[in-house]
């Protein structure tokens, strides 16, 4: 099947239940080694709902489709996130998701591209752009419409990388590609270490045209990418302000919520609060 | 050197010719050259540069194919994921810049960006070793050591024209990431144009049963004159060039080392972790125990001055492989 729905066609209801459902799914994969990058999962499931269920042009039965858009996870430690959403699309299996994170599973806790559906390696920080820009330019050799995505984080931004890249695509007017910024405040040594605002006019002044939202807010996220749909010769930068652990009021709270151990008992209560709140049974 | 001629003076100028040798034939942008041949049969080959297309030889790509050629600016890192991003839709890239920036600047680029997805993209890195006068900031005097850690890379050092042009065409039928070092502007040619260039094989250029020089780069031209000297003077010396550091052709060379009573190795490197490092792990592990001399840089940074005059003065010569094996005493 192939999905890749005319602009303007978003069916926001239903898109908030798959983002419900993919924040399931991370829950499940947390509470399987007691641990995960939970907060960042949670906070960009709305993201990656509207981009697997909406956005997105592939088949999920020819993952080698030449003219398929790409979607590249730089933050590879935001893998929770797209097992759920390849699960969720008939990638990868529902049942494997348990797997996240144990030994010899390939679902790893930062992304190889090893796993069908997986576009590049992340996690080391600031290589997602720049293989971006190299996709579009193939494509774009190609006379191909495909587009590329890439999501890429706040703290991640201070990768000098990010920054030549983003000079690159601008000069090469990739009108295919889109950068989805994650901001939500966290990284590794806590809150944002280096002030990274204003971030969407730094996108701007390096030739993107850039739209910020609230990256929980299913309604403007669809909007912005259909906005970034143009093909006008500049690159697109979504700024999305995201909530870690948005969902799950015990996780959203937390002071550490960049990376998340709690006990089993304490996963299960969280997952029997989620099920409650959102009207799912167990 | 261009005119066949030994320049003398200081090279700090950019462009100018800083590659080797003197008294040969030679060819101009043996790399450039052969890249258009590619280009002209294959329209998945594309060209990258980092602002150093000038001095990477590849403009001759760029005005022949300029739909496919991209200069990323000075960005070492992006030129890396960008040459990754187009290998991930089916293209061969040929990306130049310095080796020093490919290697100590976007080492996480190529290990991570390219080795450890495989990707079929072809580094060609301007100014191995001492090539050039400007000093520790352009000369890539570690840049083997460092390239043939990263696994599944394919690190090859070329010593003349022929075999620049052979290589070009070999690796870019080679599926998988490859870096290369590039003797750039007018390289001189020992190899006739026959010489065969294979991925992984060393050959055997000279036979000899006193001394073995195994040599990779543009230190086997020297090795292979000094050879010439030595032979005059009663000394029969063999020559093993080893154009591929990784993978390595332990095998060819251990054959080689048995059979002579001394074992030099001549490279454009230090003379730690590269060429030399790999010829005694092979050596012990085949159960050989011979002395290995060592010609190659020392572990210290090189100043600026004339190319010549480095060479000299860090025993990169004819001069300085003869004396060394005429001192083995």
């Amino acid at each position: 099947m192939l999905r890749n729905s005319p602009p303007g066609s978003a069916d926001v209801a239903a898109l908030q239940r798959k983002a419900t459902l993919l924040r399931r799914h991370m829950l499940t994969m947390a509470r399987g080694q007691g641990q995960g990058y939970i907060g960042q999962g949670l906070g960009i499931a709305d993201v990656l709902a509207a981009l697997y269920f909406h956005e997105l042009r592939y088949d999920p039965h020819n993952l080698a489709w030449p003219d398929r858009d790409r979607f590249l996870l730089s933050t590879g430690h935001y893998s929770i996130a797209l097992w759920a959403a390849l699960a969720e699309a008939g990638i990868i299996p529902v049942e494997e998701l348990v797997t996240y994170g144990a030994d010899s599973s390939r679902l790893e806790m930062s992304t190889l591209d090893t796993t069908p559906g997986v576009e590049v390696i992340g996690g080391s920080l600031g290589h997602g752009l720049g293989q971006g820009v190299g996709q579009a330019l193939g494509l774009r050799l190609d006379r191909s419409d495909a587009r590329v995505f890439v999501e890429l984080s706040d703290g991640e931004m201070q990768e000098g990388s990010t920054w030549e890249a983003a000079m690159s695509a601008s000069h090469f007017e990739l009108d295919g590609l889109v950068a989805l910024i994650d901001c939500n405040g966290i990284q590794a040594d806590g809150p944002v270490v280096l002030d990274m605002e204003p971030v969407a006019d730094k996108w701007r002044a390096f030739g993107w045209e850039t739209a910020e939202i609230d990256g929980n807010d299913m309604k403007a996220v669809v909007d912005a990418l259909a906005g970034a749909r143009q093909r006008n010769r500049k690159p697109k930068a979504i700024v999305l302000r995201t909530l870690p652990g948005k969902g799950v009021p015990r996780i959203e709270t937390s002071e550490k919520s960049h990376f998340f151990r709690i006990d089993v008992a304490q996963w299960d209560g969280i997952i029997a609060e989620f099920n409650k709140s959102v009207g799912m049974e167990q | 050197m261009s005119g066949g001629g030994t320049k003398a003076g200081r090279t700090l100028a950019m462009g100018q010719d800083e590659a080797v040798g003197g008294g040969r034939q030679s060819v101009e942008a043996p790399f450039g050259q052969a890249l258009v041949r590619l280009g002209q049969s294959r329209n998945d080959v594309v060209g990258l540069t980092a602002d150093l297309g000038k001095y990477t030889d590849i403009l001759p790509f760029r005005d022949a194919f300029p739909e496919r050629f991209f200069n990323v600016g000075m960005a070492e890192q992006n030129l890396v994921a960008v040459a990754a991003g187009l290998a991930r839709t089916g293209k061969v890239p040929f990306a130049t810049t310095y080796g020093v920036f490919a290697t100590r600047r976007a080492y996480d680029f190529v290990a991570i960006a390219l080795a450890h997805s495989n990707l079929n993209v072809k580094i060609i890195a301007g100014l191995p070793g001492l090539t050039t006068g400007y000093g520790g900031t352009h000369q890539a005097i570690e840049d083997l050591a460092l390239m043939r850690m990263i696994p599944g890379l394919t690190v090859i050092d070329p010593c003349d024209a022929t075999e620049i042009e052979a290589a070009t065409i070999t690796i870019a039928e080679h599926q998988g990431p490859v870096y290369m070092r590039l003797l750039r502007g007018s390289v001189p040619v020992v190899f006739e144009p026959g010489y065969k260039f294979e991925i992984g094989k060393a050959r055997r250029l000279r036979e000899g049963s006193d001394v073995g020089i195994i040599s990779t780069g543009f230190m086997t031209e020297r090795a292979l004159d000094a050879a010439e000297t030595l032979q005059k003077q009663g000394i029969s010396t063999g020559v093993l060039h080893v154009p591929t550091i990784k993978p390595f052709d332990a095998g060819a060379v251990a054959e080689f080392a048995s059979g002579v009573e001394r074992i030099v190795t001549a490279e454009n490197h230090v003379a730690t972790g590269g060429l030399a490092s790999l010829v005694v792990e092979s050596l012990f592990e085949a159960g050989i125990a011979k002395k290995v001399t060592r010609i190659g840089l020392p572990d210290r940074y090189i100043e600026c001055g004339a190319v010549p005059t480095l060479q000299a003065k860090y025993g990169l010569t004819t001069e300085a492989v003869v004396a060394t094996i005429t001192g083995l005493g």
